[in-house]
């Protein structure tokens, strides 16, 4: 590295250390944002799921009278059985009632002549949030049809396992670690997210900012090539990038200590050991996000513009995770090559606490470095170009 | 020691700088003279080499500009139309990054840095953050930052630009005192009375082309005129634009 870049380099991060804004969100709101709002958001979720296991089901039962026997099972198993609404149907579209049970009037004469007595189960499946209650309904009634079948087998002098000729026994492998993937899977978008925000002023800053001040043209007229400037300032903006990165990591080692993970019998595996693996695997993608910021701001008129347009390169990295995540791939060699997305599947793998082949780890970095590399050079040319005076 | 050769630049359609021909030898002041949009700060930007020429070429002391540009920005200071500074930085450490960045460091750049400031009368807001500066206060901090590495040629675009009259003679006693120094001083303008006052040679510019050059007084007998505004409006053929 060059005296030059250096020089410019430190400057630079000088500069925006005494511009409050540029502080607050990166290295304040940026980073933060993500450990407390995700941390917050799985609490409630995790909190909400537990609980509503153990709550009992509101059930209105409409004619209970003629299914007493139902009735009393159903109040053993956890449910609150309440007089039914006037017009059951009504009553459920208007979602005054998650789910109603209608007991048909003949239910009693059916079910003494052995012949299958019809309930009515009235629900909304368009209501996601009903859905579940419903669903314990069904299968509680299921239940209870199962344990008459039989003792009506058992009456008639026969086992009653010839009424399961299937056993079904589920072993399930993963690890307390890894069923929590399904929801820590999300952290890696508040990652970059927080990494990005951290370069986004400086980019703009340190490009648009400089032409909008008029500072520029004087600072290329110094003897400097074009090539350590620039270095400098893609420096500057991964030093942000670097500490926001550092910050958000640290953050989540303490807040995801205050998410409720054991209720659902899972483990949040990210302490310090793991935070320090993720932002050696995330450090590549660094230099990639300060690249593509500063082309990017190279290209705008002016700081607003630029301001703009970074707000939307934010997304970008999102995308090819979001796409991942709907063929719920695992990792393999060509999805290291894609930056963001590698990096996402590199720390979801240490997050579950698995061995991570070095060979991915090796290509994900490889890659994601030479195409920041590529980047580097293209904002080297966007600055050769007289356009950057604007 | 600058000699402009043959310089052409045009943007799109518009030819700004066609053909353009002089020189502004060290210790001299030299007046580059137009209306608005003639040309001035074009041909500058092209000698501090921000822009390239589409033809032709010039020399800083000797040192081509398009095949070594940064070699030749080496020799030059530079004070561009309406220079900016970091507005989070103070006046001194504005003038000090340009320093650090032509090489200077150390206990002979804050000794530089001292004498510029005492020289440009910036001492009671050196250590003040340039965000609140006045336009003259940050003409004079770019002024310093422009002579920070003692170069030999100085080119200034309309320096006098948001300067009161304290602020304008300070500016000039500099100007002469770099001439008396043996330095190359060229600045661009389109006052009359600022070029009168200050040049030892004109270089009068209109529609991108130099349409005269020469002594304040070799001017005035070359069109027969009685004043150097008279001579001006007869070089450049036309009365609009004055100002």
């Amino acid at each position: 590295m060059s005296r030059a870049t250096l020089v410019v380099l430190a400057k630079e991060v000088k500069d925006n250390l005494r511009d409050r804004r540029t502080l607050m969100s990166a290295v304040l709101f940026g980073p933060l944002f993500g450990p407390v709002f995700f941390a917050i958001m799985v609490s409630i979720m995790l909190t909400r799921t537990a609980g509503q296991m153990d709550e009992p089901l509101e059930l209105p039962v409409a004619g209970a009278e003629h299914a007493p026997n139902l009735v009393s099972w159903l109040e053993a198993q956890n449910v609150d059985v309440q007089p039914a609404p006037e017009d059951p149907q009504a009553a459920v579209r208007a979602r005054r009632h998650d789910v109603v049970l209608v007991v048909s009037p003949d239910f009693a004469e059916r079910f003494a002549g052995g012949e299958p007595a019809a309930v009515r189960i009235v629900a909304d499946s368009a209501d996601s949030r009903a859905a579940r209650h419903s669903a314990r309904a069904r299968a509680l009634i299921a239940a209870y049809g199962q344990q008459l079948a039989q003792l009506r087998v058992l009456a008639r002098g026969l086992s009653p396992s010839l009424m399961s000729p299937i056993a079904i026994e589920e072993v399930d492998v993963a690890t307390p670690a890894a069923r929590s993937v399904l929801i820590l899977g999300m952290m890696t978008y508040f990652i970059l997210f927080a990494v990005l925000i951290g370069g986004m002023y400086l980019a703009a800053d340190t490009t648009a900012g400089e032409r909008d001040r008029g500072s520029l043209e004087p600072l290329l007229a110094l003897p400097v090539g074009r090539r350590e400037l620039v270095a400098g300032k893609l420096g500057a903006t991964c030093a942000y990038m670097l500490a926001s990165l550092a910050i958000t990591l640290a953050a989540f080692t303490v807040s995801l200590r205050f998410v409720p993970f054991e209720r659902l019998d899972m483990v949040a595996n990210f302490g310090p050991a793991v935070a320090v693996r993720a932002l050696l695997v995330m450090a590549p993608f660094v230099l990639f996000g300060a690249s593509l910021l500063t082309v990017v701001a190279s290209f705008t008129r002016s700081y607003k513009e630029a301001q703009t347009w970074l707000s939307l390169v934010l997304v970008v990295p999102t995308l090819p995770i979001a796409i991942a995540s709907l063929y719920a791939f695992r990792p393999v060699a060509w999805m290291m090559l894609v930056p963001s997305l590698s990096q996402h599947l590199l720390i979801t793998e240490l997050i579950k606490g698995e061995p991570v082949p070095a060979a991915l780890v090796v290509t994900s970095a490889a890659s994601t470095v030479a195409l920041g590399l590529g980047l580097a050079w293209l904002a080297t040319r966007l600055y050769r170009r007289e356009a950057i005076l604007g | 020691m600058i000699e402009v050769d043959g310089l052409s630049k045009s943007f799109g359609t518009v030819r700004a700088v066609q053909e353009v021909s002089f020189s502004a030898p060290d210790g001299r002041i030299t007046g580059l003279l137009g209306p608005n949009g003639a040309g001035k700060s074009t041909t500058l930007r092209l000698l501090y080499t921000v822009l390239r020429p589409d033809r032709g070429s010039a020399r800083v002391d000797g040192i081509d500009i398009v095949h070594d540009p940064v070699a030749a920005r080496r020799r030059i200071g530079v004070l561009p139309h309406g220079a900016g500074l970091y507005p989070n930085l103070t006046a001194r450490e504005n003038i000090r990054y340009h320093g650090q960045l032509c090489g200077l460091g150390g206990a002979a750049l804050e000794a530089r840095l001292d004498e510029l400031i005492a020289l440009l009368d910036l001492r009671d807001i050196e250590n003040r953050r340039a965000k609140g500066f006045s336009q003259g206060q940050r003409t004079r901090v770019a002024l310093a930052r422009a002579l920070v590495h003692d170069p030999q040629n100085l080119l200034l675009d309309e320096p006098s630009n948001g300067l009161d009259v304290l602020g304008t003679r300070a500016l000039r006693a500099l100007m002469r005192r770099l001439r008396e120094a043996g330095r190359c001083v060229l600045f661009s303008s389109h006052v009359m009375q600022e070029v009168a006052a200050l040049c030892d040679e004109i270089v009068i510019v209109a529609h991108g082309r130099v349409v005269a050059t020469g002594t304040p007084q070799a001017l005035r007998e070359r069109t027969g005129a009685a004043t150097l505004e008279d001579a001006f409006v007869a070089a450049i053929g036309i009365a609009e634009g004055l100002e």
